[in-house]
């Protein structure tokens, strides 16, 4: 099992007459044994970051930095290394709306039990261990319900035995107790000695699992550390924003829009919706280097 | 006021079995249930997309006879789903998918869109070009585009962070004061749902059928919505 080494990793999209920059210098190290939470509003860049990490990324995509998985390049990779090395074997993806993503002509066994040979992994023991009853995998995709499609993806990631799972919103439509399951299933992977990066939109689920946490908003990084420090006692303006929106706290928005990725200010991107922010938020602020890391020039 | 009233409904086997639930214009009631215990079939019944083996749906008093997608009953009752890919065209540009029930109104496109929170920018691009939390914003404007009287919000914010989902549920309230319509909240969080609904209703998984229940043992004999 090896280290992934994230590198100032940037990601930008041309679009006719615009530029989207997805994903701005992230640099970000996971460990064999080890879960990291990604968080931050929809359309910070979670996916994409995900996405870039398996070269599914489109054809308008372009990337800069580095991510290495032990020896390999993830960025230059040729597809068919990715296919043949990496994907389902070494990193193994749990896709967001993973219903977009399931064959509708063939049942889930049929497409579950196919990964299982060409990853020579074990159906019935990753249905199992996701929570999948035997008779939903005689269903066609059509005939599952959200739920269930989520568990039939989960099962198809976790089939390769992968040393680094991508969860890309893993939680999507299980109640609490499946929710529960799947993430002591992750634990035990990890306790295992592999690695789990978490991309969530539920911070329960972050706090009870993660060891560390790294907040993302406009592509960027803007505070990392432990799990329990960064929801707890936050110091990025943002990662307050985004703790007191939460249903058991305020259910709040943070004000303001979200921000256009298409022309980002040259300083603090959050600048506009930040109540602390002053004159020298116009510089950027640059991620510190403490284990609770955070970009911004007045923490909390 | 939108009713069900004795519904049974399912796709080989029943999975909802009688059911009644309404939701009076204002109001906002929660739905609530373990995965796999009908909530969406009831949604889907209720939007008049899926027709049930028995009972009756009714709309402000006219019971509902055609469950078709192109029914004239449907202009009044708006629905989310859990997966916003699965339900926009991938061809259509935002912009077009919102505008597509106003029939061009585009001032009427900019005005949802600037309530949804979507920029500028991304109105012109395509579903497989915006994150799904994106989409879901653009799905909520096309829902209210016709101004319906109920709107229907499955899973609407399962994938949504917490600041969207709480602006979201803004947005919805705000139209609710503005028209009085009517919405049926469902979701897993029983946390939102405390903070976002009226009133919550909890569907039990149905025991016969093997649809989506991993605790039979725990089931009670038949469905039995219960206000908590
Ligand atoms: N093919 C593309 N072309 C142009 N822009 C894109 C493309 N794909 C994604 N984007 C943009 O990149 C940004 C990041 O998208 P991404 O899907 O990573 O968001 P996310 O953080 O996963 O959001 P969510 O929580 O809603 O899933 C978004 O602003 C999105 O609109
Ligand atoms: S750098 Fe300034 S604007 Fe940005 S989050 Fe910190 S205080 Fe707010
Ligand atoms: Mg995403």
């Amino acid at each position: 099992m090896v280290n992934l080494e994230i590198d100032r990793l940037s990601v930008r999209f041309a679009l006719p007459g615009a530029t989207v920059n997805a994903v701005s210098d992230v640099s970000l190290r996971i460990r064999p044994g080890e879960c990291v939470a990604l968080v931050g509003e929809s359309g910070c860049g979670k996916t994409v970051l995900a996405s870039a990490l398996l070269g599914f990324l489109p054809g308008n995509a372009e990337t800069r930095g580095s991510a290495r998985l032990g020896d390999t390049e993830l960025l230059t990779a040729t597809d068919h290394e990715l296919a043949t090395h990496v994907r389902g074997r070494q990193i193994g993806l749990i896709p967001q709306s993973p219903a977009s993503h399931l064959t509708p002509v063939r049942t889930a066994r049929s497409q579950l039990e196919e990964a299982a040979r060409v990853l020579q992994g074990d159906a019935d023991v990753a249905a199992q261990r996701t929570g999948l009853k035997p008779e939903h995998l005689d269903r066609y995709p059509h005939e599952l319900s959200g739920g269930m499609a989520q568990r039939v993806a989960n099962a198809l990631a976790l089939v390769g035995e992968p040393w680094l799972l991508i969860a890309d919103e893993p939680t999507t439509g299980l109640d609490r107790e499946l929710v529960d399951g799947l993430l002591d299933e992750f634990r035990r992977m990890v306790d295992d000695g592999r690695a789990v990066l978490l991309i969530t939109h539920d911070l329960a689920a972050a706090q009870r699992i993660a060891d560390r946490i790294a907040v993302m908003y406009a592509g960027r990084i803007v505070e990392i550390g432990p799990a329990a420090g960064v929801l707890g006692d936050a110091r990025h303006p943002y990662s307050r924003g985004l703790v007191d929106a939460l249903p058991d706290r305020a259910f709040r928005p943070i004000p303001g829009r979200p921000p256009l990725l298409t022309n980002l200010p040259d300083g603090c991107a959050f600048a506009p919706r930040c109540d602390q922010a002053t004159a020298i938020c116009e510089e950027r602020p640059v991620l510190t280097d403490d284990p609770h890391a955070v970009a911004c020039h007045q923490p909390c | 006021m939108l009713t069900a009233q004795h519904v049974t409904a399912g796709y080989r086997d029943p999975v909802i079995t009688d059911v009644s639930l309404s939701v009076r214009p204002g109001q906002t009631v929660g739905l609530a249930g373990p995965s796999g215990s009908g909530k969406s079939t009831l949604a889907r019944v209720l939007a008049l997309l899926h027709k049930p083996f028995r009972g009756v749906v009714s709309i402000d008093g006219e019971a509902v006879t055609k469950f078709r997608f192109g029914a004239l009953q449907r202009t009044r009752i708006g629905v989310l789903f859990q997966q916003p890919r699965l339900s926009v065209d991938p061809r259509f540009t935002l912009r077009r998918a919102i505008a597509e029930p106003l029939r061009g109104n585009q001032e009427r496109v900019e005005e949802l869109a600037d309530a949804v929170m979507l920029t500028a920018d991304l109105l012109d691009r395509r579903p497989h070009e915006v994150s799904d939390g994106q989409l879901q914003r653009a799905c909520l404007a096309r829902a209210l585009a016709l101004r319906p009287r109920y709107l229907i919000c499955d899973e609407m914010t399962t994938m949504l962070d917490a600041s969207t989902t709480a602006a979201l549920v803004g947005v919805i309230r705000a139209y609710q004061e503005e028209t009085g319509a009517g919405v049926l909240a469902i979701s897993h969080d029983s946390t939102l749902l405390g903070r976002w609904a009226d009133e919550t209703v909890r569907l039990q998984p149905h025991p016969v059928s093997g649809t989506g229940q991993r605790d039979l043992a725990d089931a009670p004999t038949r469905n039995s919505p219960t206000t908590s």
